[in-house]
């Protein structure tokens, strides 16, 4: 793929967010003197490994994977709050890096986090929670304007512009989770990362919100980063899908084809151990074991020691992605064919 | 005779601001070897009814009306000690968090032992070799060697295969699973469920698996209970409950789940929000969020009415529930 041009302002075709082979390690050391004690080495956990992704403007691309696998790291890499160990994330073409360092570029992304109990200040009127950005990047100075736009932000998502009186703790798992989209809205953005939004509400308040950022996403034609380990959210929600194991890719492509002809073992295994309400009372036999630790990951392929098709050169040999139509799968099986279906 | 029954078991909590009551009139029964599947969202009072059910309400909280029958035998009013004996014995428990059900300091095989002995007459070898079969029995691979092993030697899903051998060690004949798989991920959910189903279905154990997945509960439980606000709102064999629910929150509650079949525009969603306990609105308590709302239901609470196969506390079902008990009484 051609190289995008740096410094072009609003290149239309470049994707909105693109990684490039992006690895993320991070230090599990123990402190320097016990490790010269019991003469360890140094440690580390590849949280990331070598993952690579394109969003085009105005869709959304979903992760999904169990918990380890790395979806929330990449969550975190993609808005600039780490920086990766290995590999570039392009915003537009252009690098995060220099992305991060331009106000007017950084406020074109946010973020939504998981626990809305957690990522709103206590202490704060809900108004000035969801003014903070819009002060932060100075977009509107005067405060009649903020105003009036805090109240424009609060109505969008379903609350009362007299909600902004309030504190957090009035409000419930749901109404919170409306107060941290306003927030995210506020500094008007393109791009938004939302680190499993709906995990900690319940099923009748997932649907509100699911809704509500269906809507925007077409209204303000915004495009998502959305991190979820619901498969079911998921196909609800996504244009393009990417399933992670041990911090890997396995495999990603749109996400109707992988829903309607999953290639890798590990997307099956998900789909099938998902309880559906279509499936009542059946009866069937669980995929074993559990995901190893990625400090040790297995050599070869991560997924070989739970594959039902696994042979000797899963165990060797980590497998590269082969195209498969427009699914990119990382699996020695599926590339010699040897998958049945 | 039902295995378990439970008439119109009210719980309470007395707070400075008055009194607040967390179930309200909740009746139903669990046949022996029957899955029981108890749903609703948080603070809909699933978890409480458990609670009352192996007597561990947390104080202030406490039982102001109905009973709780296990055999044709009250056990809510019973004393501390008695109680102690039923559960364990009678009654098995699963909670969510395997970390917290297992004590840190204990091996897992003398947790074991110990539950085993306080409810059953066995030697100390006996009691370890029960202890073995039953991790071989849960699937705890070199179970032999594993006994000894401390709860923080295990991942989350082996711990979880752990309490589940604990909750049946003593060979109950009812399980309360309190979000068993909610802390774990979905391919070791899937294992944990696949057991308990298994366990359950060889020893007859009846099980009331209490969750906010509808998914787990389409797959293992024969009837299912809806509630809200403290209330059953519907209970019925699981798939009439799933496929035609009599309730409006029932049905808005299906629909508000995402379908890994089949992908839809919008979901359908119910606006607002379940009521706080201090501001449970009168008559039936979904009225201000159902669609079908009519005078009656404003003022008046509907008991569980007949509606075809399940039952439903709504008032849309009182001309069929009344036209039913007419023609009974003609008959």
């Amino acid at each position: 793929m051609p190289e995008a041009p740096l410094n072009t302002p609003s290149v239309t075709d470049a994707p909105m967010l693109e990684a490039v082979g992006v690895t993320h390690y991070f230090d599990v050391s123990k402190p320097w003197l016990q490790r010269v004690i019991s003469r360890e080495h140094r440690q580390s956990l590849r949280a990331v490994d070598d993952v690579s992704f394109a969003i085009p403007r105005g869709t959304t691309l979903a992760l999904v994977g169990e918990s380890g696998c790395g979806k929330s790291t990449i969550a975190r890499l993609a808005v600039g709050l780490y920086a990766p160990s290995a590999g570039e994330i392009r915003f537009e073409g252009q690098p995060l890096s220099a992305v991060r360092a331009q106000p007017e570029l950084r406020r074109r992304m946010n973020m939504i986090f998981q626990d809305p109990y957690a990522s709103l200040n206590p202490r704060w009127q809900v108004r000035d929670i969801v003014a903070e950005p819009i002060r932060a990047f100075g977009i509107i100075r005067s405060r009649r304007e903020i105003a009036d736009r805090v109240a424009a932000l609060l109505t969008q998502v379903g609350l009362a512009p007299s909600d902004g009186e309030k504190y957090p703790h009035e409000f419930s798992g749901g109404q919170r989770q409306r107060i941290s989209i306003a927030r995210a809205l506020s500094s008007e953005p393109e791009f938004l990362v939302c680190d499993e939004p709906t995990s900690a509400l319940d099923v009748s308040v997932q649907a509100q919100i699911l809704n509500l950022m269906r809507d925007l996403q077409l209204r303000l034609g915004l495009t998502y980063l959305f991190i979820s380990h619901n498969l079911a959210v998921v196909r609800h929600m996504s244009d393009r899908l990417g399933v992670m194991y041990l911090g890997r890719i396995v495999e990603i492509g749109p996400a109707e084809t992988i829903f309607r002809t999953p290639r890798h073992p590990y997307t099956r295994l998900l789909l099938d151990a998902i309880p559906d309400l279509e499936l009542i009372g059946r009866s069937r036999t669980p995929v074993g074991g559990e995901v190893p630790s990625p400090i040790a990951p297995p050599p070869g392929c991560p997924f070989h020691p739970r594959c039902p098709l696994a042979n000797a050169r899963c165990r060797n040999e980590k497998p590269h992605h082969t195209r498969e139509g427009d699914v990119l799968v990382a699996c020695h099986a599926v590339e010699e064919g040897r998958t049945s279906g | 005779m039902p295995l378990l029954s439970v008439r119109d078991l009210t719980v309470e909590f007395p707070t400075r601001r008055g009194v607040l009551r967390a179930l309200d009139r909740v009746s139903f029964d669990i046949e022996a070897g029957e899955v029981l599947g108890v749903v609703g969202e948080s603070g809909a009072g699933k978890s409480l009814t458990g609670a009352a059910i192996i007597g561990l309400l947390e104080p202030p909280g406490r039982i102001a009306g109905g009973e709780i029958l296990l055999d044709a035998r009250r056990i809510d009013n019973l004393p501390y000690e008695a109680m102690r004996h039923i559960r364990g014995r009678q009654i098995g428990t699963i909670f969510q968090d395997p970390l917290t059900t297992l004590n840190p300091l204990y091996s897992i095989g003398r947790q074991l032992v110990e539950t085993m002995q306080t409810h059953l007459r066995l030697t100390d070898a006996e009691a370890r070799k029960r202890a073995i079969g039953w991790l071989e029995e849960v699937g705890i691979p070199a179970a032999a060697q594993r006994i000894d092993a401390y709860p923080h030697e295990f991942s989350g899903g082996m711990r979880q295969r752990v309490v589940v051998a604990l909750a049946l060690c003593a060979e109950p004949r009812l399980v309360i699973a309190d979000e068993p798989t909610t802390a774990l991920d979905v391919s070791v959910q899937a294992q944990i469920i696949t057991l308990l189903k298994r366990l359950t279905r060889d020893h007859g154990t009846a099980v009331m698996l209490v969750t906010h997945d509808m998914g787990v509960i389409a797959e293992t439980a024969d009837r299912v209970a809806v509630m809200y606000a403290g209330r059953v709102v519907e209970i019925g064999p699981v798939v009439e409950v799933i496929k035609h629910p009599a309730h409006p929150y029932t049905e808005g509650l299906m629909g508000s789940i995402p379908s890994l079949e089949h992908r839809v525009e919008r979901l359908r969603q119910i606006d607002g929000a379940m009521p706080r306990l201090n501001a449970i609105p009168p008559g039936c308590a979904f009225n201000p969020r159902c669609p079908k709302v009519f005078d009656r239901c404003r003022v008046e609470r509907p008991e569980l009415l007949d509606a075809g196969v399940t039952r439903a506390a709504c008032w849309l079902h009182a001309d069929r529930a009344a036209a039913r008990s007419e023609r009974a009484t003609h008959a």
